[in-house]
């Protein structure tokens, strides 16, 4: 579609960088407007390489190293801020999705230390040092991890929205107590809901790995 | 989310003290543990927790399941409850709290949540999660809505006029049923409490509902040696077939000599305000041959007291069969 479309101009932006762009611009002009006096004074003052001039110095913010898809980052984090959030908002990693943010869909799950946890609810200062995995840790377009490889070819999704959830468990589950059935497989795939429906080309990309594996 | 202070303790007496200056450790303390996260952040999300400073105790060497001299099993307070599932001891000697634990939640939050926490879960009635809403147990004396409103999924025993909130853990009914001990270590020393003393009933103080006092941390957990030939079974009833919290559970753990048995321990789920022991369905089964019409006897008197709601009277018969048929399970596997 961008092909068709010269307006776009040279900088050619995709959908996800146009918004990423007018969002921290939004972002900073709401920030720029309610970060009280004294929290702008100290924010000159901070010599942490984390806080930037284009990062609003956060009160009560804490200094963590999260370790996503195998690179380090330095962060300073509110608290109150998810691993979720933080994997989206300022790791900039979009992969993981958002859906209910309460643990009962399953959208946002990735692997901590290798288990496959809700990071919706988990903080990200509970996670300093430990290594986490995300979808887009897995595998690219050019080389796919076989579990993503396998819900292309069995059609695993519709709109897609619950699909880096839904893979992101499936791989954690082969290495999981598992029964051979697809019955075992739905039981331990239940934490991830999937609105469009596609349970069944789901389970039958999954049994197609573990056959393989 | 309201603003708070984390805090990682160095070790269990610093988590204590920091604890310790808490007004509560009941509903709205200031000052709260956080270990797996799956109950309390979600309700710090929703505003009916909002505690001022958060101690994160998954640091504390809280995280081993032991065999101790005396034949009991030990289970650290953040051992996470995928681990005690599939745990070879748990699943050999204590088969009912496996399979408890593995019919609650997801695989994801089974990762997170642990053995403390899971006790300490919180109640899924709608009006407790909902700050525009009265609710006795979240504020005290405004009121239950519950009872003239949507009360399908709440409890028909233990029930009060001031709430009728369901506990929700899968966990502590097979603990209930395995007679477990919960170890504290508070700011004036250590001590072992009754699983049946821990949760409380709502009465007229439905906010209250455990017997922690502020800087008690919940450190471990153990189980008394397996009773030598036991047979237990973990059955549990929901809307669907995984992933939903239950209508009504049953964990039973059953001796039997000769036809006859000769000690029961029943403890049921989804339908009390606490992790419901029922030692009538135990007197009404010890000494009597262990056959379907004794088993619905005993589930007739767990259910004998039961108070139903306007939507939730279902619940009775719901449990007595499934206590019935837990008691099936159990018996010929």
């Amino acid at each position: 579609m961008r092909d068709d479309n010269p307006q776009l101009g040279p900088s050619n932006p995709t959908r996800r960088t146009f918004l990423l762009t007018t969002g921290s611009t939004a972002a900073a002009t709401v920030i720029a407007a309610y970060v009280p006096a004294h929290a702008n004074s100290t924010a000159g003052q901070s010599d942490s390489p984390a806080a930037g001039a284009d990062r609003p110095n956060i009160e009560g913010a804490v200094p963590i190293t999260l370790r996503v898809n195998g690179k380090d980052h330095q962060l300073r984090v509110d608290p109150r801020m998810t691993l979720l959030d933080c994997l989206r908002e300022t790791v900039a990693l979009t992969g993981t999705k958002k859906g209910c943010d309460h643990g009962q869909c399953g959208a946002c799950t990735v692997h901590v230390d290798g288990r496959r946890v809700n990071s919706c609810l988990s903080l990200a200062v509970m996670h300093d040092g430990e290594e986490i995995t995300t979808i887009e840790g897995l595998g690219t377009p050019d080389a796919l991890h076989p579990m993503q490889a396998a819900f292309v070819a069995h059609d695993g999704y519709q709109c897609g929205y619950c699909t880096s959830g839904q893979i992101m468990s499936a791989v954690a589950l082969l290495k999981e107590p598992c029964g051979p059935d697809d019955a075992a497989v739905k039981e331990l795939m239940s934490g991830n809901i999937c609105r469009c429906g596609a349970y069944g080309n789901i389970v039958a990309a999954i049994q197609q790995v573990r056959q393989n594996t | 989310m309201h603003s708070f202070e984390f805090i990682r303790p160095a070790d269990t007496v610093a988590a204590v003290a920091t604890a310790a200056q808490a007004k509560t450790a009941q509903q709205g303390a200031d000052v709260r543990f956080v270990a797996g996260g799956t109950t309390l952040v979600d309700l710090m999300k929703l505003n009916v927790e909002t505690p001022a400073r958060v101690i994160d105790i998954n640091r504390l060497p809280l995280d081993k399941i032991e065999s101790t001299p005396d034949g009991s099993l030990k289970i650290g307070a953040t051992v996470r409850n995928s681990d005690l599932a599939h745990h070879p001891t748990v699943q050999r000697d204590y088969a009912v709290l496996s399979q408890a634990l593995l019919a609650g939640a997801s695989a994801q939050l089974r990762n997170m949540a642990t053995t403390a926490g899971n006790l300490l879960q919180r109640t899924r009635c709608m009006y407790f999660r909902d700050t525009a809403m009265p609710c006795n147990k979240r504020e005290p004396g405004t009121g239950c809505p519950a009872i003239t409103g949507s009360n399908r999924g709440l409890a028909v025993l233990g029930t009060s006029e001031h709430c009728i909130a369901t506990n929700p853990s899968d966990m502590c009914v097979a603990m209930a049923a395995l007679e477990a001990t919960i170890h504290v270590q508070g700011p004036k020393g250590s001590r072992a409490i009754p699983f049946g003393d821990f949760h409380l009933l709502p009465g007229d103080t439905p906010n209250r509902e455990t017997a922690l006092e502020p800087g008690d941390l919940v450190t471990h957990v153990t189980l008394p040696s397996p009773k030598p030939g036991s047979k237990q079974a973990y059955l549990k009833l929901r809307d669907r077939a995984s992933y939903e919290f239950a209508l009504a559970s049953a964990a039973v753990v059953i001796t039997i000599a000769g036809g006859t048995v000769t000690q029961a321990r029943i403890a049921l789920g989804g339908v009390g305000t606490k992790p419901w022991r029922s030692p009538e369905a135990e007197a009404a089964l010890t000494g009597k041959p262990a056959d379907a019409n004794n088993f619905r006897q005993a589930a007739e008197a767990a259910m004998r007291n039961a108070k139903p709601q306007s939507q939730n009277g279902f619940k009775i018969e719901l449990a007595k069969r499934c206590l019935a048929h837990a008691l099936q399970i159990a018996t010929t596997s």
